[in-house]
């Protein structure tokens, strides 16, 4: 048996903000084991304070480069509850297309870009370039067609310029949009390629029981709002999300942690699809057969593979949704806003997981208070605690320093963790 | 500038080595950079990129050109940002947070930070200073705006660092590209825009969506802020959507900040 354990990673890479590892294990025992997260914060909830509801979205979208499109829906629809509007139907595919291209591309770019290199030897995904530009250009070709649809429904692929609170300032293009239909098509190759690269990838066998708090699908596989549901059987409204996070500060990080029925719980793909199974498109149900994914997984690395089959739902029932819209007259593009006093509250499923954001108007529409949950700040304690795990597992098994490293970076990338967003 | 063997139009071209740094932000010009599907392989050909944290785990302490994204809210980032200056030939402000502070630069409007510390962590206040923009800190040589950054402006500023050309920046306004883009204008929609006073250069990337444009480029040279005010007056927009516009991305921070004291008597 191994007994002492010695890792340090100061800044973390392929990952969106700035985060550390220290993992230290004397004469058997683990002494510190630890996820910081150095992260400077912003304040955006102070930020918001007093400023009027159509500022909102601009700025709380802003707290996210890579999910600033769940960020701005969640602020809209936080805005939209409070004032108790209800957006049309068109607005609403509208909105879960524009959310479903979000998760294709920042589930792309994880995938590929950050996940992929440490499977394939590699520090980044500039040396595949020349040494396997077959997946480069696959990885390429899917995270353009997700961001040129995010540019024809939302104005722009980050921070988006046509969503507003009571719809959109346009509409798309009809033609340009049926043009997409089958480039969605030809991207079903492209992922099932994707999922055969896959597996060829050594996912660790690692497993720790949690938790996992996603939105409740209704029928169908849930992204913008909804009830909220945990593994361990708690189920709660949108409006009661506080109770699901109980949010609270610890001294080694500038993003707030969160828990429920345990210490820690985890959000995320994994989560939504263990919390979710049965609603998945049929092929996506098959990419995750393909990999013996089922619920209730508890193998954090599986969080790749659970991206990877939430990608191929997306671009199924992307199709799905244009099909309609074009099969519909429509209407004006955005409604009336009537401002008034009260509390909004919206979570979103964001590709790292779900998103809270809750906002206290008073009667001219100005935001007394603001309060925003992040996904990565929920997966915080979670990732502490699989740390642990990891390092008293791996070192007792005789790894070396080297290797557990390696694995405890793995680990948190997994996870796809935004941590500039975390700390907001 | 190392040389290694890549060609352009079939002539040697040197690539300098390029390394990508962030501060207070939420990464997305950076991200703009891998949003770059069609080109990215040609950018990677003009550049040798030696610090990518986001998308790379090798890094290196000898660079020629430093990408800094974000603005600077605490002291050690004052301290990184001046390691990386020294570092660094050129230096370029990626970006509203870089350029001007950003949104976050929106809780300087406060004046007092306990409050903000308050509102956010209760008791357990965390460091944090006003939110600064790179040049308040260290010399910067060159700015690329926007919230987010152009990928094509970004292109644009590396071949003309790579090939030694000067580089310059539109002197006229939002408006000018509007109208050349035969866009609806918002103020005919009863929008507010500042379209006007903002430095062009994005395409009028909102405008052209049917938004209002909020100014994340800060002002045109000759910006007539006063005619600007007086055209949004005439069409009803309230002084307050006018102050929200102005102040929201930090380039407009000397209007702005006299523009919210007249309004609010000194209050938040």
């Amino acid at each position: 048996m191994k007994v002492n354990c010695s890792v340090n990673v100061p800044r973390l890479s392929r990952v969106e903000g700035h985060g550390a590892i220290r993992i230290k294990i004397k004469d058997g025992r683990v002494e510190h084991a630890s996820w910081e997260v150095v992260e400077t914060p912003r304040f955006f909830e102070a930020i918001l304070s007093g400023k009027r509801w159509e500022n909102a979205p601009v700025i709380a979208g802003r707290i996210c480069g890579i999910c600033s499109i769940s960020h701005t829906l969640a602020s809209i629809r936080a805005v939209e509850n409070a004032f108790s509007m209800t957006p049309t139907e068109q607005t609403r595919n509208l909105r879960l297309l524009l959310k479903h291209m979000e998760t294709l591309q920042s589930h792309v770019l994880h995938l590929y870009f950050l996940a992929a290199p440490d499977f394939l030897g590699a520090g980044s995904v500039f040396p595949l370039i020349e040494s396997a530009p077959e997946v480069v250009a696959r990885a390429a070709r899917l995270k353009l067609l997700a961001n040129d649809l995010c540019d024809c429904v939302g104005g722009r692929r980050l921070h988006p310029t046509r969503t507003v609170v009571g719809g959109f300032t346009m509409l798309p293009d009809r033609k340009e949009l049926s043009l997409f239909s089958k480039r969605l098509v030809a991207a079903t190759a492209d992922l099932m390629q994707t999922a055969e690269l896959f597996t060829t990838f050594g996912i660790p066998d690692f497993a720790r029981e949690t938790e996992f708090v996603s939105l409740k699908g209704d029928g169908a596989y849930p992204f913008l709002g909804g009830s909220l549901i945990s593994s361990d059987g708690v189920e709660k409204q949108e409006h009661e999300y506080a109770g699901m996070t109980n949010e609270f500060t610890v001294s080694r990080s500038t993003s707030k942690w969160a828990r429920l029925s345990r210490e820690s719980y985890a959000v995320g793909a994994l989560a939504r699809l263990n919390n979710n199974f049965g609603c998945l498109h049929p092929s996506a149900g098959e990419i995750a057969s393909l990999f013996r994914l089922r619920p209730v997984c508890h193998n954090p690395y599986m969080n790749n593979i659970a991206q990877l089959v939430e990608c191929v739902h997306v671009a199924n029932e992307s199709a799905r949704i244009i099909d309609t819209l074009l099969d519909t007259r429509w209407d004006e593009p955005k409604q009336e806003v009537t401002p008034r006093a009260g509390r909004g509250v919206a979570a979103v499923e964001a590709p790292r997981g779900i998103l809270y954001h809750c906002y206290e108007f008073d009667e001219t529409g100005h935001i007394v208070k603001a309060d925003c949950v992040i996904p990565t700040g929920q997966n915080h304690a979670n990732i502490q605690l699989d740390l642990e795990y990891l390092a008293a597992r791996y070192a007792s098994e005789g790894m070396t320093d080297r290797d557990i490293s390696l694995l405890a970076q793995m680990l948190v990338r997994s996870y796809d963790p935004c941590i500039s967003c975390s700390v907001h | 500038m190392p040389n290694s063997g890549k060609t352009y139009l079939g002539v040697p071209v040197s690539r300098p080595r390029a390394a990508f740094f962030d501060f207070s932000s939420c990464e997305g010009c950076q991200l703009q950079i891998l949003n770059n599907e069609a080109t990215l392989l040609d950018f990677l050909s003009l550049v040798q990129v030696v610090n990518f944290r986001e998308a790379m785990t090798e890094e290196s302490d000898e660079y020629d050109i430093a990408f800094v994204e974000g603005s600077i809210t605490r002291p050690d980032e004052v301290e990184r940002l001046k390691a990386i200056r020294s570092r660094a030939k050129v230096l370029v402000a990626l970006g509203s947070c870089a350029c001007f502070g950003g949104v976050n630069q929106l809780k300087n409007r406060f004046r007092d930070l306990l409050w903000v510390n308050k509102t956010v962590y209760g008791d357990a206040a965390v460091e944090t200073d006003f939110v600064r923009r790179l040049a308040d800190v260290v010399a910067v040589d060159l700015m690329i705006y926007g919230c987010p950054v152009r990928k094509e402006e970004v292109e644009k500023v590396v071949t003309n660092v790579v090939i030694g050309k000067e580089i310059s920046y539109p002197k006229y306004p939002v408006c000018m590209e509007c109208k050349a883009g035969e866009n609806i204008c918002l103020f005919d929609l009863g929008e507010a825009c500042l379209g006007p006073v903002t430095r062009a250069g994005c395409g009028a990337w909102c405008p052209g969506n049917r938004a209002g444009c909020w100014g994340c480029r800060g002002p045109a040279d000759d910006a007539n802020i006063e005619q600007m005010k007086r055209l949004m007056r005439e069409r009803g927009i309230p002084e307050e959507t006018i102050l929200d516009r102005l102040e929201c991305f930090g380039g407009f921070r000397e209007v702005s900040e006299t523009f919210r004291l007249e309004m609010t008597k000194g209050k938040p």
